[in-house]
């Protein structure tokens, strides 16, 4: 009995190096993301997309298996710090994944900086993450704040718009896209007359419409997401002053909250990397694809999920697999061109996205593709030292 | 600012404070009257607006139809949850209150992501309130939102003179003042109870009806209302009703106000009012006055 045991167990062991010699063991994906909550949706959308690609490479990255675990962020930066550390000590993983709220990602990328863990951020938009947060080990598969809000910036000078007033949450990722905004106007001739600011997430707007129909300015900013961006294109138009002052926005403005907003939106004009309709070939693939494995349209999270596991995927490629060669990995994802549905993009010295960004206008429960704004516009990467 | 700008400015706070009202009347009633910290107060309001969102395609222009039908269901539903959880914590003391009306917010959450998912919806403003009237140059002013501070006041009065001029009434001031001298003369104070509580759910609910046209309905919505109307019933003095119309108004003002004229620090606004309020008077502006 003993000696079958350990034969047994001989035998197991010649398995297992057989295995080591085809590529080692798996590669550890650790899906930091809300799964639970309002982004409980966002994260599930990039959870499929990044398991999408890997799917599509036969279950491997860089020549190696890829294996995962999950922890559920909750959007609550208070917990974030414990999270990411659940996954780098006690999962030991090879890779992190996360997350949508920037508070968390912040943390995440502070934790990332010090253990020296890839980090791939599939939404957050802080500026400061590859601002002065930025690091070789981290890169970011989505936007800057400030990347929409610039070239808004350069659609309202291009229509003549001189003076316009922004209006936002007193919270950093709205400073970040109103700044954006003001550069990218500025540099077109306009100025902006007047930030206005309300505390986050109050949502009563009707005292600032008024100082918006008693300044008369060109044209108005608004960065809002979720039921804020709602409410506030609604009564937008409930006050009249979409017949009078044209309403712009970075794209979070009319992101998954058309049927909401219903008539009121119609028209409205956004900037993002990516639109509903684009009628690529790469892009018309991808849905098809997203739509056969999980029974749902893919929309934009989907897209920098799957962005995210291609980034990966070209890291590990260069490294042949091997993670202990971090610096390659992370030099070989800033000169990768990856090959996105959004359309092609490079990742910058401090790891954003090099991408297009696409006027897009809402019509129906789409917001449709109209124009590209800025070709490969880079984030500026204020404070960034590499 | 010109003085039409401020007229219209005036009009916003009126109508906000008026609608803060309709949800925090509910809350010092509760809290007044029975003794009870009622975190879940919010989850009320909320409960109100999906429940609009719910039954806009049934009633279709019968708005007032549905408040009335929204109002009934909420008021059986407080009447039910007394019964079941709230009737066991009078005599509880108010860290055991906090953590039971606490979990139930995040039963009503993950209900309400259960039943309805976590996307933003709109709910129609019915037809015959649909259009709006000119104020000033370039802005207009939606007939619904008149029609809701109209509702509020017609409330407000309503509420008052049941109050304070109906066998009700009375004994609502009286439990207030006195549970036991109340209970010795014969009067079932439990019933009672069971009916404020409805009556305090069913005005947060119809507040959530009221305002789910102009707010639409999303996750979470309860939650800043709550900490509004805590503040409101704070400033007000706790259980009084006059106190508590007086005080939305003030936070209504303030909050319009301080938004145009002090963006940065618009976000302690109303809390500087409270502070100062409690500094001035401790007890709040109408302490044990209905």
């Amino acid at each position: 009995m003993k000696i079958v045991s350990k034969l047994a167990a001989a035998a197991a062991l010649c398995a297992a190096a057989a295995a080591h010699a085809q590529g080692g063991a798996p590669v550890k994906v650790g899906f930091m993301l809300p799964y639970t909550g309002t982004y409980a949706a966002l994260g599930n959308m990039i959870e499929n997309g990044f398991r999408l690609y890997v799917q599509e490479q036969g279950g491997k990255l860089g020549g190696r298996e890829v294996q995962f675990v999950k922890v559920d962020d909750e959007s609550e930066p208070s917990k974030a710090t414990d999270n990411v550390n659940k996954l780098i000590k006690r999962d030991t993983v090879d890779v992190l994944v996360g997350t949508v709220h920037s508070g968390v990602a912040l943390a995440m990328a502070k934790a990332a900086k010090e253990s020296g863990t890839l980090l791939i951020i599939p939404n957050a938009g802080a500026d400061a993450i590859t601002g002065p947060m930025c690091g070789n080990n981290i890169v970011r598969s989505s936007f800057s704040n400030w990347q929409p809000g610039y070239a808004m910036g350069v659609v309202a000078a291009q229509r003549g718009h001189k003076r316009v007033m922004t209006i936002t949450w007193n919270y950093a990722a709205g400073a970040e896209s109103v700044k954006g905004f003001t550069e990218g106007l500025e540099k077109g001739g306009g100025k902006v007359a007047k930030d206005l600011t309300l505390p986050f997430p109050n949502v009563e707007f009707q005292a600032l419409l008024t100082e918006i129909a008693a300044q008369k300015p060109d044209a108005v900013y608004a960065f809002f997401a979720g039921g804020g961006a709602v409410k506030f294109v609604k009564d937008y138009a409930a006050a009249g002053l979409n017949k009078t002052i044209p309403l712009y926005g970075p794209g979070f403005l009319t992101d998954g909250t058309l049927e909401a907003q219903g008539s009121s939106a119609q028209g409205l004009l956004t900037t993002l990397h990516y639109a509903d309709n684009l009628d690529t070939p790469r892009n018309n693939a991808f849905r098809k694809s997203f739509a056969l494995a999980y029974k749902q349209n893919a929309d934009v999270y989907a897209v920098q999920g799957y962005d995210a596991a291609q980034l990966l995927g070209a890291g590990l490629a260069a490294a042949k697999g091997d993670l202990s060669k971090k610096d390659v990995i992370g030099a070989a994802m800033r000169k990768a061109t990856v090959d996105s549905p959004r359309g092609k993009f490079t990742i910058s010295p401090a790891g954003n996205p090099v991408q297009d960004i696409y006027l897009r206008e809402a019509k129906g429960l789409n917001n449709e593709f109209k124009s590209v704004v800025v070709k490969a516009l880079s984030d500026p990467a204020r404070g960034c030292k590499m | 600012m010109d003085l039409a700008t401020f007229l219209v400015q005036c009009l916003n706070a009126v109508q906000y404070g008026l609608l803060l009202f309709l949800v925090a009347s509910g809350l010092t009633l509760i809290f007044g009257i029975m003794g009870v910290i009622n975190l879940a107060h919010g989850s009320f309001y909320m409960l109100g607006a999906y429940l609009a969102f719910a039954l806009a395609p049934y009633f279709g222009d019968h708005f007032g139809t549905m408040l009335l039908a929204g109002v009934m269901l909420s008021a059986l539903f407080g009447f039910v949850l007394e019964w079941v959880f709230f009737s066991f914590l009078y005599q509880r003391e108010h860290l055991q209150q906090v953590l039971m009306t606490y979990a139930l917010i995040l039963v009503f959450e993950e209900l309400r992501s259960m039943l309805v998912g976590n996307d933003v919806h709109g709910v129609p403003t019915p037809s015959w309130l649909a259009g709006s009237f000119a104020l000033g140059e370039l802005m207009s002013y939606p007939w619904y939102r008149l029609f809701a501070s109209a509702a509020c006041i017609a409330l407000a009065a309503g509420l008052y003179a049941v109050v304070n001029r109906t066998r009700l009434g009375m004994m609502i001031r009286a439990g207030a003042s006195n549970r036991e001298m109340v209970r010795s003369l014969g009067i079932d104070i439990q019933l009672l109870y069971r009916i404020v509580f409805a009556g305090g759910v069913a005005l947060a609910a119809l507040a959530g009806m009221i305002a789910a046209p102009m707010s639409s309905v999303y996750p979470g919505m309860g939650g800043s209302v709550l900490i509004i109307c805590f503040v409101v019933v704070v400033i007000g003095g706790i259980g009084s009703i006059t106190g508590a119309l007086v005080a939305s108004l003030l936070v209504g003002f303030v909050d319009t106000f301080g938004k145009v004229f002090f963006a940065e620090l618009s976000g302690i606004g109303v809390y500087l009012l409270m502070a100062i309020v409690l500094v001035w008077r401790p007890e709040g502006l109408m302490r044990g006055r209905a």
